[in-house]
């Protein structure tokens, strides 16, 4: 090449270099809205939170309402299933973490961790889901009186914890809070 | 692929045994690298990448938008206006596509009258003229079933009209008409067919493309003389010389499809297909896509019987003529000089083609009533006439402008600074 | 042969003109019989001033409620917008829990209950606007057979033609307001006294502005104070007509304001871009002669 483009390398690398630069950004910047339309719409953000009316829940029934597309089990519990729950020591069982999302991630997976709290210890409110591979567990059966998974056989207490088979965890509390004595928000 | 010489030479190891096994580098270079082009393109010859790039822009749009579309006819207008209000970008990706579409046809209409203008179509290039109709009737095919997709007045009622056409022909009308459409009316059965068939046909064009450059890089490009390339210092390298041409003219195109989708995204719409479907209330006036605007005009012009032919199947014919006659085209064109630049009386007749051809779209717009109706005949008889008779004439009586002896001939005297060429070594072996 | 192609070439294109000449002279005859008009709307909407116009348009707040609160009250007894959301009304500038309110005051279908029925409860921020009418047969045959359109995308899906060259100028001027120019038109079209000999069907109004007729169903909706604004908005019906128009448009393009925020990025970005491929076109070809 003759030495006209010798003379001025660095100029003309340049105008090359932010060119390819500016052609990179705007083919990133126009990949974006195909990345961000797989992600959930404002309609179904919107339905994240749920209220339910649990005045019709006497003691020992349940209520499965759908939360987010999952089902989600609400038990007012009989004095008994509380009572056992309350008498199991936490080293008898596989998961001692609550899995309560209203509450610190290290708490224990104690009676009244698991269930409404003080006062409300009767209602156990959780993601009706095996925490094995997704199934939704039976109610009212298996060993310990709680929960019983049909698929690969998990078998849950009176407060959904994880006692035998193979699920790795306790099933999830959805984060909720009392509006009322007789509402409750999920979500 | 062309030539049947390659200068393609892998310097690294892997390069070798990558070559000795698939050479699909050695395609890429040989196609897009090397590749000689004429060195007088002009931007009128960027519409071929533009065209490649919008294909791709609608496939990728159209796959993201079927994932939040419903093909059903309780569903589907809906749906997407789920995707303009809920969805993500939704608006953003919908308004692409539509105006999308249109930019795809306006930049193959360029496509087409550059290739009628520079008599892309004479031999040897017979085959690659064919390929682009059939792309060309695949796009039209294509974008009519994503029409009817949003479900509104008019996708409906020109699902109608245009399985309607059908009807026109005796006998065996009535039954295409009721296969097309899986029913004795526009229907949910419509609907579904016609959206697989709306997401299958682009990969059908896709594959025609490849056909198309295919053929192209046979016989190379022709080029603003008309002239067949002779010799080295008539081409220059692919890269970089039409890449960053082409990339150019991608970007201006670009701000024109921006500006439409941002800023005016209905306009190249009709509001009337923003009201769901009604299959009981025919809009005042059905019009189609602008896209097909001329060819509408056509099929309303034939207002009268010929002969045994009725006004209804006439119509038809004349519109389905009107394409099926650029099939004809190479073999129309008698003239032995190749671009209209040399032909001062074809140069005349291809921009009175051209505006005929808008003014046939404008009329097409128009209700078919009135004075309307006679200057539509006019116009179609004009049409017609420019391929049948002064095609073929023209070229046997018209006396074309002297011709340059080649490209670099024409290039030099149009070049002050003649200097420059040899000073350019422009074979594909040094560059690159 | 020179002359008899020239001759052709003249030929065609005094034809063309010689029809164009007569067609349009044949058009304005028939576009003049008064008292039974063929094209509709019989006089072309006005075309107003709108805040979210041009490409920095954006909506005003203020004005949207108000819109909102004429659609309330006196549109939405009859016209459905069974696209919009209470939720997308927080666009609007309320707040959630305003939205909340806002939405419970209606009254929508839900069901079945565990005994099977269906029962009706309070709107929620995520439900839509209820139809006034169970369904389209129930609305035409309370409203003289013709259904009330549903106003989700009213503001989209009415555009008067705006005629050769209109239309080409209004590319460049970024002319997209033809929905609420329309409606604005047609809600201030009332008061006209319809041209001698003209029969205006039983049971329908008289509007010039209607674009599919000489007269509509619908009676005069809305006049002077028939709603109450409290932001000290003139209580007209010019000012209801204007801000429902608007609101119509939200409705219909709630994403407008993001659309040409975005747009301007886009068009910045691409110039710009077009500016630099430019120079290293000119760069690459400096040396070629072409």
């Amino acid at each position: 090449m003759s030495a006209h483009d010798t003379a001025e390398p660095t100029r003309r690398d340049f105008l090359y270099i932010a060119t390819g630069m500016a052609g990179a950004v705007g083919a990133a910047s126009l990949a974006w809205p195909f990345i961000d339309q797989m992600r959930p719409d404002a309609s179904t953000l919107a339905a994240a939170s749920v209220e339910v009316d649990i005045s019709s829940v006497t003691e020992g029934m349940s209520l499965t309402v759908k939360w987010r597309g999952k089902p989600i089990f609400i038990r007012n519990r009989t004095p008994k299933e509380v009572d056992d729950a309350k008498n199991t020591a936490l080293s008898a069982l596989k998961d001692p973490i609550a899995r309560n999302a209203n509450l610190a991630s290290d708490a224990p997976a104690t009676d009244i961790d698991r269930s409404a709290g003080a006062g409300k210890e009767k209602w156990l409110i959780m993601v009706g889901i095996c925490t094995h591979l997704g199934c939704i567990p039976l109610g009212e059966s298996g060993e310990y009186g709680g929960w019983f998974c049909p698929c690969h056989g998990s078998t849950y207490d009176t407060a959904g914890r994880i006692r035998s088979g193979p699920a790795p965890e306790n099933m999830a509390i959805p984060p909720y809070q009392f509006v009322s004595d007789t509402h409750i928000k999920i979500g | 692929m062309s030539g049947g010489h390659s200068t393609y030479t892998p310097s690294t190891g892997l390069g070798k045994w990558i070559d000795a096994r698939l050479p699909l580098p050695r395609l890429v270079y040989d196609s897009f690298i090397a590749y000689p082009v004429p060195r007088n393109l002009n931007y009128a010859y960027t519409f071929g990448g533009i065209l490649a790039i919008m294909l791709v822009s609608q496939i990728l749009t159209g796959v993201v938008l079927a994932m939040h579309y419903a093909a059903a006819t309780g569903l589907a207008f809906d749906s997407v206006e789920k995707i303009m209000r809920d969805v993500n970008s939704g608006w953003l990706l919908r308004y692409m596509h539509a105006n999308g579409a249109s930019m795809f046809f306006m930049a193959v209409y360029a496509h087409i009258f550059r290739g009628l203008y520079y008599g892309s179509y004479k031999a040897p290039r017979e085959l690659l003229w064919i390929l682009g109709v059939i792309i060309y009737l695949l796009m039209m095919a294509t974008a009519f079933m994503g029409y009817v997709l949003p479900w509104g007045q008019m996708s409906f009622w020109g699902a109608t009209v245009i399985t309607g056409f059908f009807t026109a022909f005796p006998i065996i009308g009535d039954p295409i008409q009721q296969l097309l459409l899986g029913g004795f009316s526009v229907d949910n059965p419509t609907l579904n067919r016609f959206f697989s068939l709306h997401y299958l046909l682009p990969f059908m064009i896709a594959g025609v493309v490849v056909l198309h450059v295919w053929a192209l890089h046979v016989t190379g490009q022709t080029n603003p003389t008309g002239i067949e390339v002779k010799s080295k210092t008539d081409t220059l390298p692919f890269t970089p010389y039409a890449t960053v041409k082409d990339a150019f003219g991608m970007i201006l195109f670009f701000i024109l499809f921006a500006y439409f989708v941002f800023y005016m995204p209905n306009y190249l719409g009709h509001p009337d297909n923003y009201i769901p479907a009604n299959s009981l209330k025919t809009p005042a006036h059905i019009v189609p896509e602008w896209y097909f605007l001329p060819f509408y005009a056509m099929l309303r012009a034939i207002t009268f019987n010929i002969g045994p032919i009725d006004s209804k199947l006439g119509g038809v014919l004349v519109m389905f003529g009107s394409i099926a006659v650029l099939f004809l085209v190479p073999w129309l064109d008698t003239s032995k000089v190749r671009s209209a630049v040399y032909r001062p009386w074809y140069k005349l007749f291809f921009w009175l083609f051209v505006v005929n051809a808008i003014f046939l779209g404008w009329l097409g717009s128009r209700p078919a009533e009135g004075s309307y109706v006679h200057m539509a005949q006019f116009a179609t008889l004009y049409y017609y006439a420019f391929f049948l008779v002064i095609m073929p004439v023209l070229g046997l009586i018209e006396t074309p402008k002297r011709l340059p002896n080649s490209i670099t001939e024409a290039v030099l005297a149009k070049s002050k600074n003649g200097g420059l060429m040899a000073g350019v070594t422009a074979a594909p072996e040094t560059k690159g | 042969m020179k002359t008899i192609l020239t001759g052709l070439a003249t030929l065609s294109l005094g034809v063309m003109l010689a029809v164009g000449l007569v067609g349009g002279s044949a058009l304005a005859e028939e576009a003049h019989s008064a008292a039974e008009p063929t094209h509709f709307p019989m006089i072309k909407p006005q075309q107003e001033k709108w805040s979210f116009a041009g490409p920095f348009g954006t909506y005003d707040k203020g004005q949207l409620q108000r819109g909102l609160k004429v659609y309330k009250e006196v549109c939405a007894s009859c016209h459905a917008m069974k696209l919009v959301a209470f939720r997308s009304l927080e666009e609007l500038g309320y707040s959630e829990d305003q939205v909340k309110a806002f939405a419970a005051e209606y009254e929508v279908q839900d069901g079945p209950n565990a005994d099977g029925e269906m029962f009706t409860r309070k709107a929620i921020a995520t439900d839509y606007f209820p139809s006034p009418f169970p369904n389209d047969e129930a609305a035409a045959a309370s409203n003289n057979g013709a259904v009330p359109p549903d106003f989700s995308l009213i503001a989209k899906a009415r555009g008067v033609e705006r005629g050769f060259p209109t239309f080409i100028f209004d590319i460049f001027t970024q002319y997209a307001e033809g929905g609420p120019d329309y409606i604005h038109a047609l809600l201030t079209g009332y008061d006209h006294t319809p041209p001698e000999g003209m029969q205006i069907p039983e049971g329908t109004h008289y509007n010039p502005y209607f674009i599919a007729g000489k007269s509509l169903a619908m009676p005069k909706p809305i006049d002077d104070g028939q709603v109450t604004y409290d932001d000290g908005a003139p209580q007209t019906l010019d000012q209801y007509s204007r801000d429902v128009s608007a609101f119509l448009m939200w409705a219909a393009e709630p994403h407008l304001e993001a659309r040409k925020r975005t747009g301007f990025r886009v068009m910045i970005f691409l110039i710009l871009f077009a500016g630099m491929v430019y120079l290293v076109k000119r760069r690459v070809w400096a040396n070629v002669a072409h």
